[in-house]
């Protein structure tokens, strides 16, 4: 058994993290265990890893093999103590805050979110479950301490803002949600742990649509919960009742006191995934983690091609403005230095002179560009969120959410830069 | 340094104070995986009785052989209590393991003094589980990098 003296680095950890060679066969690729159950050896088994006192396999929904491959290997790239991998970002979402919210609870939210998390937010989740999301402009973290009450149980911001492609200053509110013990949450997509890792700026969870650039190959939807194992469930009276508090569900277990600093994870897979039922797929999985095996290689190429994009964009005559972190002229330049040294992420927005009307006929003259409602593919990818992606916001919340009338969404891919820049030179004239 | 692995030796006699007989409590769970796993641990706890067919010793000084480590799984305030009692042992044991939650920086302090190797706030299940593989089933970070085979 090796141990390790240092900690590996980032790529070497991109290939080997949760993925030792099969330990029946020796087979180097994780195999895809496309399985629904497990056989157990015994019936006092069987009741040992229903009660959680075995570590093992009982029912994909909750657990397998080439699931917790990807679990792991993500939990370890994000430098988490554990992850659960779901079928979504959405359900990503859906599962971390079943397990730190009541009904009457609140979140506290950046305006600038993706906008299919600003409707889960801000419709399902409390018509269904009673939460309440508070959207503040986190641009200026003091209006995030300002909108804490008692009833805050979870703060939750991108790193990289979708649309706008902004850079949040995720140290600043990490400050605040400790004072206030509450955890941060980030949504990490559209930097990876590549770019950004922000446990390391003091972020509590770091949760991943891995639809996108973790898979980077377009073949399938995917989430992660990923727990730093640093935020003490049990320090804050009865708010984390689901962590620290005995579970009826399972004989009066309390999750924090038992597994520690992997409570959460633990937690995710026995209840959130047990009983939301929003496990990813081990097909899903296999595909994810060959596509993490390049992650560092693909984005600093997609980080490099969207800097020369942006270049490009902000002298073109048809082009009004880009909002491009990489851009010494943006407001949040400095911010992207700090968070993202090697490039704020490939996915910005850019507006046009033309409004509405050019923003439509751009996204339906492009020939190499896919116009399509993703981003983080290999392929360059586009969109008009005013008419999409964002289209069942107010007109006020798109501008707030960067997706104003005459924005484009831009997810630039791995293709040679010439080309990219020849299709959208094209579009735009 | 030592890492905790090499720490953790199965075929040496154990004492696991604080030992509950409630199936719920994180002591269970640990006591149940290590037997399972051919440990030796001896369950102290003064109300006696048996904890998964083990006899139950009312006090460490009760246990008719030479100790290797202690599992403290008691609060932190009482673990300076157990650590004076473990270096009463003759001869003391050579480890003493605090579980999650539970600290005593004096107490450490005091039984590394006497030559004694401390470890505190750690899961001794867990650290195994790492060491096995086991902790990446629900998803876990082991830390580990393997390219080979297990033997």
């Amino acid at each position: 058994m090796t141990k390790n003296t240092s900690s590996p680095g980032f790529a070497t950890q991109c290939l080997h993290a949760g993925t030792p060679p099969e330990a029946q066969t020796g087979a180097r690729q994780t195999p895809i265990f496309q399985t629904t159950s497990y056989v157990f050896k015994n019936q006092e088994h069987a009741a040992k890893l229903f009660g959680l006192k075995e570590l093992g396999f009982i029912y994909s929904r909750l657990t397998n093999p080439t699931i917790s491959a990807l679990e792991e290997r993500l939990a370890a790239l994000e430098g988490g103590a554990g992850a659960t991998a779901t079928a979504s970002g959405h359900a990503a979402q859906l599962m971390v805050f079943s397990a730190l919210l009541q009904p009457d609870c609140e979140i506290i939210a950046a305006k600038r979110l993706y906008g299919g998390t600003i409707n889960q937010l801000s419709t399902t989740f409390p018509r269904c479950y009673g939460w309440r999301t508070i959207f503040v402009d986190d641009r200026d973290p003091a209006n995030i301490a300002a909108a804490i009450t008692d009833k805050t149980r979870a703060i939750f911001i991108e790193s990289i803002a979708n649309p706008g492609g902004g850079v949040t200053d995720i140290a600043a509110i990490a400050a605040i949600a400790k004072k206030a013990g509450v955890p941060l949450i980030v949504d990490n997509t559209m930097a990876t742990p590549y770019l950004c890792r922000p446990i390391e700026f003091g972020a509590d969870i770091v949760i991943h649509s891995t639809t996108k650039f973790i898979s980077g190959n377009g073949t399938s939807t995917g989430g992660v919960v990923i727990d730093s194992g640093k935020f003490d469930w049990a320090g804050e009276g009865d708010r984390y009742p689901a962590l620290a508090k005995p579970d009826a569900g399972y004989h009066g277990l309390e999750f924090h006191q038992t597994f520690g600093e992997m409570a959460m994870t633990f937690h995710g897979h026995a209840v959130g995934l047990r009983d939301l039922g929003v496990n990813q797929q081990p097909f899903n999985a296999f595909l994810t983690l060959l596509g993490l095996e390049t992650l560092g290689l693909r984005m600093d190429r997609h980080v490099q091609n969207a800097q020369a994009v942006a270049e490009h964009l902000a002298k073109h005559p048809a082009v009004r403005a880009v909002d491009y972190a990489g851009l010494p002229t943006a407001p949040d330049h400095d911010l992207a230095k700090k968070y993202t040294p090697k490039g704020p992420g490939a996915v910005f927005t850019f507006r046009l002179k033309g409004g509405y009307d050019a923003g439509v006929s751009f996204v339906d003259r492009v020939q190499l560009l896919s116009h399509v409602a993703n981003i983080g593919d290999s392929r360059s990818l586009v969109i008009h969120p005013a008419s999409t992606t964002h289209s069942q916001l107010a007109p006020e919340d798109r501008e707030a959410s960067g997706a104003g009338a005459e924005v484009v969404r831009l997810s630039v891919g791995l293709e040679d830069i010439a080309d990219i820049i020849a299709d959208i030179d094209q579009a735009l004239t | 340094m030592t890492s905790l692995i090499d720490l953790i030796v199965p075929t040496q006699p154990w004492a696991m104070v604080g030992a509950s007989h409630k199936t719920t409590k994180a002591s269970y769970f640990v006591l149940s995986y290590l037997l399972a796993r051919d440990f030796q641990v001896y369950p102290v706890n003064p109300k006696g009785g048996e904890i998964l067919g083990q006899k139950v010793y009312p006090s460490l000084a009760a246990i008719p052989q030479a100790l290797y480590g202690i599992i403290i799984f008691r609060a932190s305030d009482a673990a300076g209590q157990v650590v004076e009692e473990a270096l009463a042992l003759s001869p003391p044991p050579k480890l003493i393991w605090m579980q999650f939650g539970v600290r005593h920086d004096r107490a450490a302090a005091r039984a590394r003094a006497a030559g004694l190797t401390v470890v505190m706030d750690r899961c001794l299940k867990q650290e195994w589980a790492r060491h096995t593989g086991e902790l990446g089933y629900v998803g876990l970070n082991s830390g580990l990098i393997r390219a080979r085979r297990p033997a």
